[in-house]
């Protein structure tokens, strides 16, 4: 168990590693001067000369990003280039806004996803399994602004059951995490079937059925146990899948996360905010997958010996 | 001669104005909602719409307008002179003004504020806004720790020795950029002092929460007798707009910081239910088209004029649904200097054919528009292009994000250009700025906001000369030759100007206040210090 973990930690942090040089290298093909935003319509070519020395940015881009790193090791990620706040404590300061909303938002998937693909499972190609899987489909299709818009408009304008979005009690939390976990619940019924579908196949299972075990149990307890291995892998690349409808979301619902953090940054060419966010969501996914392959290999010892 | 202005008086006349009418009483809140989180209340940073006005409520400088228009009354300052030869400015200074820390505000503290904008160190944006003031290029390029022309004689006067007179250099002293500012605050929070304000203005700021809200309270100090009215403003922000305008209709919102949602609005302005919240009121805006004057075929003026022929303006009105008025010059029509009697060119593609066969283009040519990717402004420039085509032009729109864009046109790679979601807001109510940084010969250098490239080295002497007016008789000879001098480039057509944009506010029924407080021109959305709540016991 040591030496697995201790191999994937080590793969993680050259994946880290790997997403700061791609990002970096990104943000610096884009035909924009943050120097020159910064000093705005007014400012004669030497104040953007003056910033862009400030900044450091008239230096090379393998030099700039060597000092990126440097102070990243240190655990600085800069100072915002329009707010000047340090980008360390912007994100600290919205991170557990969006971790509510990830953690709420995976328990409403799991709660839709899971069941539905079990119950079409057991109905395989009937009328039944068909509808699940057409709404699956809807879900996964729909944009996620139009399921958040719709919802607010019925449960809490019209129906008055929840708050007008906005942030801080249970109730503000439900309406955005379900928006979130409807469009992604379509993935979970859609994993959870075929792989449903697979295990009932088994001999275990219909040896199961042959000594006269009820159906249920067949299904809930031995065809579960195994059919659950890849959505538990699925969780772990679900932060993965998040991280696009975090910001919509975000949006919506006035959620304070770092998906509203990282929209205003995206529009205000707001580089080291762009730069932490992006190092956050990286962190985020890796540690998902680790979480997911570590739970795999507690629940299967095959993969822990594999 | 030295002329002294009366001044208090205008500013108590102009408050006693409000209290008089519907007894308006002190207290009560209100909610304000934004779609974006603000960025800073620093205010020698802050430069974008949202947070201009708030810092205002915040912040003080030595001059300011009267509320709801664009005229000029000292502020800090209790009175000024100007001298004759207008180079120099003496201020003298209210007294016992108070920051929110609760230290009364001294003259030195005008000049460390002013320096502080102009300080290298600082990344001001508005620092190219003080370079009449004797001493900026030493200081501006880092050879010199302060401004040699501002000079505090004693306790409360402040002098500001010009390098050359400057017409414009009041609105100068009332713009964000020169507000006042504590010195031990700003050493204390260094680069954080943008998310902790303090100032002597009427709202002191007691929290921010990042992402969720900013709250404003009465400033009790303050030093205008009965403002503001409100005792606390909070600002919502992370709110979509279509959601805060169903939190409005709940009785949960009071403002509308970004306006009426596009797709609501028609039905909106129609609803009866909506009468006396929905205020309309002009922006110091004009939408435009820039032509490459330096590119053939738009360095012929023949081009230029026929295409401000080609564009059927009414068109483009009602693609926005009516929220803008059509424009025929640079100017806005609330900004002095206006020409109400200039006609413009008219629509008349005959005429536009026959321009462009005189020039040498019979069969019109192929040339690219760009133009910024968000809604409405695709759909514009589709409308232009259109009509270009009716006249023989083939024009290829690319439509590009923001930033790109406006490098296009700053780099003058881009022949044709509309403005439409980067246009030119005045940073002050003065014709002056919409001239020299957008069609001035200083614009149009690389990255230069000058976007035609338009360089008519007679007209920069003609402003320079307007600008160089400085004394107070001359104002209106200097705002006659503003009009003459807009006049002759609207005869050189660097531009199309297609419209100007007209502000919808939406408001509470419980919050009260004159139309144009909701309307101002300076203030946007509302003016924090002159709205109040109707149900204050």
């Amino acid at each position: 168990m040591f030496r697995f973990l201790a191999g994937r930690l080590f793969q993680s942090a050259f994946i880290l590693l790997g997403v700061t040089i791609i990002t970096f290298g990104l943000l610096y093909l884009i035909p924009v001067d943050p120097a020159r935003m910064i000093a705005g319509r007014s400012a004669t070519p030497q104040t953007v000369e003056s910033i862009r020395h400030q900044l450091g940015l008239d230096r090379s881009i393998p030099v700039q990003y060597a000092r990126y790193l440097g102070n990243l090791m240190q655990g600085d990620m800069g100072r915002s280039y329009v707010q000047k706040a340090r980008v360390s404590e912007l994100i600290a300061s919205r991170l557990p806004a969006t971790l509510q909303l990830m953690a709420a938002a995976i328990f409403f998937e799991l709660l839709i996803g899971l069941p539905a693909g079990i119950f079409a499972a057991t109905r395989r190609n009937r009328p039944s399994d068909k509808a699940v899987m057409v709404f699956s489909f809807v879900g996964v299709s729909a944009p996620q602004f139009v399921v958040g818009l719709l919802l607010i408009y019925v449960f809490a304008y019209q129906l008055e059951l929840f708050p007008l979005g906005g942030y801080g009690t249970i109730w503000h939390v439900v309406l955005p995490a379900l928006t979130l976990g409807v469009t992604i619940a379509g993935w979970y019924s859609r994993m959870s079937r075929s792989s449903m579908v697979d295990v009932l196949r088994q001999d275990y299972i219909r040896t199961a059925r042959a000594k006269g075990v009820t159906e249920s149990r067949v299904v809930l307890v031995h065809g579960l146990r195994n059919a659950i291995l890849p959505i538990v892998a699925m969780i772990g690349i679900d932060i993965g899948l998040y991280a696009q409808g975090i910001v919509v979301v975000e949006a919506v619902f006035g959620w304070p996360g770092i998906g509203q953090l990282a929209w205003l940054a995206i529009q205000r060419i707001d580089i080291p905010i762009i730069m932490g966010v992006t190092l956050v969501a990286a962190v985020g996914i890796v540690i998902g997958n680790l979480l997911a392959d570590i739970a795999t290999s507690l629940i299967d010892p095959r993969v822990r010996h594999g | 001669m030295v002329r002294l202005f009366a001044t208090t008086v205008i500013a108590a006349v102009a408050l006693a104005g409000v209290t008089a009418q519907a007894g308006p009483k002190q207290g009560g809140a209100m909610v304000v909602t934004y779609k974006d989180d603000i960025s800073t209340f620093d205010p020698a940073i802050g430069y974008d719409w949202q947070n201009w006005s708030m810092i205002k409520s915040l912040f003080d400088g030595l001059m300011d307008y009267k509320p709801g228009t664009t005229e000029l009354i000292p502020d800090l300052a209790e009175s000024y002179t100007i001298s004759d030869d207008g180079l120099t400015y003496t201020f003298k200074l209210r007294q016992g003004v108070k920051f929110h820390n609760g230290r009364t505000l001294t003259p030195t503290d005008i000049k460390y504020s002013i320096e502080r904008s102009v300080d290298p160190k600082t990344q001001s944006p508005g620092q190219g806004f003080f370079w009449q003031i004797a001493g900026f290029d030493e200081m501006a390029s880092g050879k010199a720790t302060e401004l040699s022309g501002i000079t505090t004689p004693d306790d409360h006067t402040v002098v500001i020795q010009l390098s050359q007179p400057d017409a414009t250099f009041l609105q100068i002293v009332a713009i964000n950029f020169a507000f006042a500012v504590p010195r031990e605050e700003v050493e204390k929070y260094g680069l954080d002092f943008g998310r902790n304000p303090v100032g002597t203005g009427a709202y002191r700021m007691t929290e921010w929460s990042l992402g969720q809200r900013v709250v404003f309270e009465r400033n009790t100090d303050y030093f205008r007798e009965g403002a503001p009215f409100l005792d606390k403003i909070t600002f919502e922000v992370g709110q979509d707009p279509s959601v805060a305008l169903l939190r409005l209709k709940r009785g949960e919102v009071d403002v509308l910081g970004d306006g009426i949602p596009p797709a609501n609005f028609l039905q909106e302005v129609a609803d009866p239910a909506n009468k006396g919240m929905i205020v309309e009121g002009g922006l110091l805006h004009t939408g435009y088209i820039t032509l490459n004057t330096t590119k053939a075929p738009f360095d012929n003026k023949l081009v230029r004029q026929a295409v401000n022929m080609a564009i059927n303006k009414e068109r483009i009105i009602r693609i926005v649904n009516g929220r803008a008025s059509i424009a025929n010059q640079p100017l806005p029509p609330a900004m002095p200097g206006y020409d109400t009697s200039y006609k413009g060119y008219a629509f008349d593609p005959g005429k536009a054919k026959q321009l462009l066969a005189e020039a040498g283009y019979p069969d019109g040519f192929a040339t690219e528009l760009y133009a910024m990717n968000t809604d409405p402004n695709p759909r514009i420039a589709q409308a232009f292009q259109q009509d270009l085509a009716a006249v023989g032009i083939k024009a290829e729109i690319k439509s590009l994000a923001q930033a790109t864009v406006i490098d296009a046109g700053g780099e003058g790679t881009a022949p044709m250009l509309w403005s439409g979601g980067m246009a030119w807001i005045a940073d002050y109510p003065d014709p002056s700025n919409f001239y020299g940084p957008i069609l001035g010969c200083g614009g149009a250098v690389p990255g230069g906001w000058n976007w035609a490239k338009y360089c008519n080295k007679e007209i920069d002497a003609l402003a320079a000369k307007a600008d160089g007016m400085a004394a107070a008789d001359q104002a209106e000879a200097r705002i006659d030759s503003w009009r003459q001098i807009y006049n002759k480039i609207m005869d050189d057509a660097p531009w199309v100007p297609v419209m100007n944009e007209v502000r919808f506010a939406m408001h509470s029924a419980r919050i009260g206040g004159k139309d144009i407080f909701f309307a101002d021109p300076i203030h946007i959305p509302v003016h924090y210090e002159y709205v109040y709540a109707k149900d204050v016991e």
